[in-house]
């Protein structure tokens, strides 16, 4: 499979990357050929075979609905760049 | 005016919180209101690391939910990763499920007009909830994340939905047997219970679906039917001009009573969903599936049925009344203090919804029981008080939750039911209207009337209405 230039500004547009110009056609190049490597599993039969999610041997690990106890807010909010009241300042966002 | 007739086709996006203590990936508190971010842990916050830990209690109301709405229940469930940058969501990922969701293929049933129609359920599935953005104009936002990790399931509906009535009526049904499971608060002030809709129109007769736009932020009941009739007038017109549709999200304004478009949330919408590597799958095995049915309660269309059937009640009171479970659990508690349950039906629809709905309360804020309900209706057939007074105590009874009886004691409201006493202001109230009488007795019933009203006002209104008439009348033709 080939990736084309606008597939790589789309992703990258949709991961918020900034990729110059002259990577686009390396990025590509790169993705084509991670992608035809994967494509030789193609080269299997899995009919019959169900998708796998996860290669653990587990399922249903789940917990009780028991309330634990929060990080005091100083914590919460250490590693913001900005806070205002208790709560996180971003850039605004346009509604 | 359009010449061209058009049919409208609706298809729902319901979202539900589920009222569990904890969040759905970590154990901080759900509860509503508390002060910005201090319901958050580094889970919830997507910090680098943290692993999430699946709510039971989360999975069982999600599937209890999909079981009320007839959905078929899958056997293994997993969640999958739906990647969005938003400042709302932390991780900018939200925890959703995209190819086995927990149900799929339901129904409900719907009445309007006084027809049953059954819309289609696509699926139900299990998710998360984002935070809360609060916009402080052109110098930023402001971002609570307590609601993160709220759990949350999704309701799609098939685009079967052919009004914005029919949607409002889906909706009710939707919060009526979401509450009547009591998986959650549902309340659409408070944010637990959302409606997102697609709305398209086609000319009538037309196969393929016309163009859709996607609506936001309808924030009650009526504001989901007002955003659709404005949507429906809307598309109309630009079809009419010979005009395109433009495929985009919509936001309805309240206060404005328009759509508008949301420039920004233009770009495609490409989640790449994949299967979460942090969460292995759910299987939901046929004992489980077996307990959480046998756990669902009465549902809101049985109860009405039974309401008409054992009651005889009208179609449209057993629909009222069942609408909201704890309306229909009060129909309930007061017939077990009186056997008339048509009256009991006219208190509810008449004085209490009025009263509720002028106050704008809930019914758990007034001290109205089954139990006082009952009784007002017990005495009201028993002739102690009558209907009139009966709204007076009825008042009373929302101001002080004091029981009927009690009330019309200590307020000295005790019907006159005694001839004597009754005849005696009859007399009285003939012998001082002598053109009254004279008008009645030269064939004008409804002279009648003002004589009735004077015993009335001379007895305070305690005189039996029907003895007042049965005496006058016996006095004036006597």
């Amino acid at each position: 499979m080939k990736i084309t230039v606008e597939q790589v500004e789309h992703v990258a547009k949709l991961a918020r990357l900034n990729v110059q110009d002259d990577e686009k056609e390396m990025f590509a190049e790169q993705l084509s050929a991670i992608l035809q490597y994967a494509e030789k599993l193609n080269e299997l039969d899995t009919d019959n075979v169900e998708p796998t999610t996860h290669v653990l041997p587990l399922h249903s690990v789940m917990r009780e609905d028991n309330v634990r106890e929060s990080l005091p807010i100083e914590r919460v909010l250490q590693n913001a760049p900005e806070d205002e009241d208790g709560q996180f300042r971003v850039p605004a966002v346009l509604e | 005016m359009s010449t061209v007739q058009y049919e409208t086709v609706i298809g729902l996006e319901v979202h539900v919180e589920l009222h569990t203590k904890s969040k759905i990936f970590c154990g901080c508190s759900t509860e509503f209101g508390a002060p910005p971010n201090t319901h958050t842990c580094p889970v919830c916050l997507g910090h680098p690391g943290v692993l999430p830990v699946l709510n039971r209690q989360a999975v069982e109301y999600a599937i209890k939910a999909a079981m009320a709405l007839n959905c078929q229940i899958a056997d293994i469930s997993h969640f999958d990763r739906k990647n969005y940058f938003y400042p709302d969501s932390p991780k900018a990922y939200q925890i959703s499920q995209a190819a086995r969701p927990i149900g799929e293929h339901g129904w409900i049933d719907i009445e309007v007009g006084g027809k049953t129609k059954r819309i289609g359920i696509t699926r139900l599935h299990l998710e998360e909830d984002a935070g809360k953005l609060t916009h402080t104009g052109a110098f930023g936002s402001l971002v609570d994340f307590n609601r993160v990790g709220t759990p949350l399931v999704e309701i799609v509906s098939e685009p079967e939905i052919s009004s914005p009535e029919e949607a409002r009526a889906y909706l009710e049904k939707m919060r009526a047997i979401m509450q009547y499971c009591e998986v959650s608060d549902v309340k659409m002030e408070e944010g637990s219970l959302r409606c997102d809709a697609n709305i398209s129109i086609r000319p009538q007769g037309q196969k393929e679906f016309g163009i859709r736009a996607e609506l936001k932020n309808m924030n009650s009941f009526r504001g989901v039917q007002r955003g659709l009739e404005y949507e429906e007038i809307r598309q109309a017109e630009i079809l009419d001009e010979g005009g395109v549709v433009v495929q985009e999200t919509r936001r309805w304004d309240e206060a404005k009573g328009q759509t508008f478009s949301m420039r920004g949330k233009e770009e495609a919408h490409d989640y790449r969903y994949f299967p979460d590597p942090d969460l292995v799958s759910v299987e939901i095995g046929a004992d489980w599936k077996e307990r959480i049915r046998a756990s669902i309660p009465e549902l809101p269309d049985a109860r009405r049925a039974r309401y008409s059937a054992d009651y005889g009640l009208p179609a449209y009171d057993a629909q009222v009344i069942t609408s909201s479970k704890p309306l229909a659990d009060l129909f309930e508690e007061s017939l077990k203090h009186t056997d008339d349950a048509k009256s009991v039906s006219n208190w509810i629809m008449g004085e209490l919804l009025g009263h509720l709905n002028t106050s704008g309360l809930e019914l758990g804020a007034v001290p109205i029981t089954g139990q006082s309900l009952g009784e007002l209706v017990g005495l009201i057939g028993k002739g102690t008080v009558s209907s009139k007074i009966a709204k007076t105590v009825f008042k009373e009874m929302l101001q002080s939750g004091k029981r009927p009886q009690q009330i019309v004691e200590e307020q000295g409201l005790v019907q006159i039911s005694d001839e004597g006493a009754i005849k005696a202001i009859v007399t009285e109230v003939v012998a001082a209207n002598p053109q009254s009488v004279e008008d009645y007795r030269a064939g004008k019933d409804k002279a009648i009337g003002f004589l009735v009203g004077q015993v009335m006002k001379q007895s305070k209104g305690k005189a039996n209405p029907g003895l007042v008439n049965k005496l006058l009348t016996e006095l004036l033709k006597g």
